[in-house]
């Protein structure tokens, strides 16, 4: 791709960015939300027509005005979310818009077809299986199997490990490195760095629409490609300064939800922040809504300040003084048609709301108060929160709980699709929180962040507690051991 | 984005409620006004239009569309629906004419049974959408049958003829110029202005149609608000029931028949989306102007009845239309 321009009303969003993908490369393509990385690949698949510039496909340009001529010319996007029809078959998806058969559907051959394909590369799905009853991983080994059928050159795949398990990832991997093998080309959209020195070759760094640097993985490091793509140093990523232990402020015993979580015991002190770690499904985000009372049927018994105390709603939990951010900002936590003030000050209504009156002013304070300490970019107050980035979605997010004034702050995946610039600056406020008083329970599947912000480590595995380490003798390969099945 | 990584915050100058109405409103504005100029210059009722007996006149016809519009705004913000509202104004009509006329209740009771006849109705569907996972589409479905049926089944299919002078003021009567269906418009509005914008369940309404799931982390009661929203609606609905039947002088178990939609219509093409979580009084009040105008203007040209729906379905499309047009441009 050479000289791509695109601009959009107001935004420049692609500004002469060149790109080159080798055969048979695994090429990464990294940046923060904002710098370009979609809208670069939405004009090689089709969706966008670039402003200048040219894509060059084996030496010769290549006319790609839609998505059928991006297809026609062996390009296959796989989205970050998937795009199967769930209702539908494995093969039935595989083939859809281009059914073998004459007049009617030869289903038989649609179903032949898509299973040699799948048993090509060793995946044991059956064709006739619905989509929807796929796991996430599986769904997107259909994607990538739709993508070959296609006789993709290139294949671009848009954060393909958010939603899988380590074991799954590995999987993937495996598939990625097949594909490799038939020479076809990789564009490897990620936040996760870690991924990089495991499948990819090479790694373009974009920033605010520009392709900053293209460097060979395994001659780079995590630093320089950081500082790329922030635009300057980021001498201190994390920031934690431990303190000595206080008192206990929080002791939960024999949580239990009656479903998946067993027994598990903890004790939170002030000025602590406490790490779980786990797989996907270990049980932490299900304990922690136990604890905030969103689960009915949850037993055990939980102490604030020592003093036994039972929470039966979300509403009780607040009055106790703790608060919940949860995992997924977009389903469980945005009111995203509303404005940034609306969703930090949601908590707290009764501050400024009496009877029928607004005190619009102390309102517009309180907001105001949580975008400066979380450091909130937006133009105003007034802005519909799902026009901010993912990262400053999330602060607004972690603000509107702080506002609850808590003395227990749960932050269920605080980091989670967040850019690097954005997650530090969260890791230095969870610190400073910490260092204020306030006890946090971090729940990451970032291993590097758990140990790095925790005092102390609690491993999950199954619903249960596995054991524990403190900060100082945490390692990766003894937390893996640990939750790992 | 490039550009919002380095602005400053503010946000301390806050944009005038005025301002933003017509910013927001831009479209529909246009168009009532639009339309209100077409009637004023169109021969065939520059004479008759733009007199004080007719516009408030109109205003008297459209106040019980905009009683029940209220209440329907609300829901639709939730992301519910209410379609018994038409079934309830037949109800409520009926039984509180009942009352007058068989029971001889005094008629401030009358009225007040009415209105609970709308109360109950709505505390049903409450109930049942707050507690089931039914859609409200189902369940007011339902009631919007087993209501009416009711209404047939009291009076046994035929009007409850009430003359008094006292039924007939609610509906007919005027408190200066003002006729007093206008007066209790005003009222209805500034109460449901004050719900949705100065209380805390208007804030939990909206955050509840935007995003459920959302709400219940927030510790918001979700099964109150929607069993709230759905009360206030049938009240509104009782409340639109007296005024119709004070305004045909019987209570009829066919009123209200269709009145569902046009509350919906204005709604709608005030701007409020059918899928939830936004919306606002004001659109809703110029969408229901923009309907009874048209009804007006209608039937001042002695339009046949029967193109009146035509021409109120093709207004509505238009109107929803433009906006749609106004809202992808600043995409």
């Amino acid at each position: 791709m050479k000289n791509i321009s695109k601009s959009f009303p107001g935004v420049k969003a692609l500004d002469s960015v060149n790109f080159e993908l080798k055969a048979g490369e695994v090429h990464a393509l990294l940046g923060e939300n904002g710098a370009g990385k979609s809208t670069l690949i939405k004009v090689l698949g089709g969706i966008y027509i670039p402003d200048q510039g040219d894509i060059y496909i084996n030496g010769t340009r290549a006319e790609i005005h839609d998505v059928r001529s991006a297809q026609r010319n062996g390009i296959s996007i796989i989205h970050q979310e998937l795009v199967l029809v769930p209702q539908m078959t494995v093969a039935e998806n595989i083939y859809l818009g281009r059914e073998p058969g004459k007049k009617f559907v030869d289903r038989k051959k649609m179903q032949v077809e898509a299973q040699k394909l799948l048993n090509t590369y060793g995946m044991q799905i059956d064709a006739d299986t619905l989509v929807g009853k796929l796991t996430i991983a599986q769904q997107q080994m259909v994607e990538i199997i739709k993508a070959i059928s296609y006789q993709s050159k290139i294949v671009v795949m848009d954060e393909p490990t958010s939603s899988l398990s380590d074991s799954e990832v590995s999987y993937l991997f495996k598939t990625i490195r097949t594909l490799v093998r038939e020479n076809i080309g990789i564009i490897y959209i990620s936040h996760k760095m870690s991924e990089l020195g495991e499948i990819c070759d090479r790694v373009t760094v974009m920033r605010d629409g520009q392709a900053v640097g293209t460097r060979v993985v395994k001659e780079t490091t995590n630093d320089e490609l950081i500082s790329m793509m922030v635009g300057r140093e980021l001498k201190h990523y994390y920031t934690r300064d431990y303190q000595k232990q206080k008192k206990v402020v929080l002791k939960c015993e024999n949580i239990s939800d009656g479903k998946m979580v067993k027994d598990v015991s903890f004790e939170l002190h002030e000025g602590e922040i406490i790490g779980f770690a786990g797989l996907i499904g270990a049980g932490r985000s299900e304990t922690m809504k136990c604890i905030f009372g969103l689960t009915k049927g949850s037993t055990g018994n939980i102490f604030l300040d020592g003093h036994k105390i039972r929470i039966k709603s979300p509403t009780e939990a607040m009055r106790y003084g703790i608060a919940f951010v949860p995992e997924d900002r977009k389903s469980e936590g945005l009111y995203s048609l509303q404005s940034v003030r609306y969703n930090s000050t949601i908590e707290v209504l009764r501050t400024f709301m009496k009877f029928f009156s607004v005190n619009a002013k102390k309102e517009r304070e309180i907001a105001q108060t949580y975008i400066d300490i979380m450091g909130t970019k937006t133009p105003s107050q007034e802005q519909t929160i799902q026009n901010l980035s993912g990262g400053n979605q999330q602060k607004v997010m972690i603000g509107r709980w702080l506002a609850t004034k808590p003395k227990v702050l749960i932050l269920d995946e605080p980091t989670r699709g967040i850019d690097v610039g954005a997650k530090s600056e969260i890791y230095a406020i969870m610190n400073r929180l910490a260092k204020e008083g306030m006890a946090i329970i971090m729940v990451s599947s970032e291993l590097p962040e758990i140990i790095n912000m925790s005092d102390r480590i609690y491993v999950m595995c199954d619903g249960t507690l596995r054991g524990s380490f403190d900060h100082a003798e945490a390692t990766q390969e003894k937390i893996m051991k640990l939750a790992a099945k | 984005m490039a550009g919002t990584d380095t602005k400053e915050i503010s946000g301390q100058k806050a944009e005038s409620p005025v301002v933003r109405f017509f910013k927001e409103n831009l479209g529909i504005l246009i168009a009532l006004i639009a339309l209100c100029l077409i009637l004023t210059v169109n021969p065939a009722t520059s004479r008759t239009f733009l007199t004080s007996q007719n516009i408030f006149n109109m205003l008297r016809q459209t106040s019980t569309n905009l009683y029940i519009a209220c209440g329907m705004t609300m829901v639709i913000i939730l992301g519910g629906i209410d379609l018994s509202v038409g079934s309830i104004i037949a109800l409520s009509g009926c039984i509180a004419a009942g009352c007058v006329v068989h029971y001889h209740f005094p008629i401030a009771i009358a009225i007040l049974v009415g209105i609970l006849v709308g109360l109950l109705v709505g505390l049903f569907n409450g109930v049942v959408i707050a507690k089931t996972t039914i859609p409200a589409f189902i369940v007011t479905l339902a009631t919007m049958n087993i209501a009416r049926g009711f209404a047939y089944v009291y009076t046994g299919g035929s009007p409850v003829r009430v003359i008094t002078k006292e039924w007939q003021f609610i509906g007919g009567g005027y408190v200066g110029i003002f006729p007093v269906p206008v007066i209790i418009l005003f009222i209805v509005l500034i109460l449901t202005g004050l719900i949705m914008n100065k209380t805390r369940l208007g804030r939990y309404i909206y955050a509840v149609g935007g995003n459920a799931q959302a709400a219940e982390f927030s510790g918001i009661n979700v099964a109150k608000v929607k069993f709230l929203v759905q009360v206030f609606s049938g009240i509104m609905a009782g409340l639109a029931g007296i005024v119709l039947a004070s305004r045909m002088y019987s209570g009829q178990p066919t009123a209200g028949e269709g009145a569902e939609m046009d509350a919906i219509a204005a709604v709608v093409v005030g701007g409020t989306s059918m899928a939830g979580g936004s919306g606002k009084l004001g659109g809703t009040i110029i969408g229901g102007l923009i309907i009874g105008v048209l009804n007006n203007g209608l039937n001042l040209m002695n339009v046949n009845s029967f193109w009146q729906y035509v021409v109120k379905g093709a207004v509505i499309l238009l109107a929803v239309y433009v906006d749609y047009l106004r809202h992808r441009k600043t995409e």
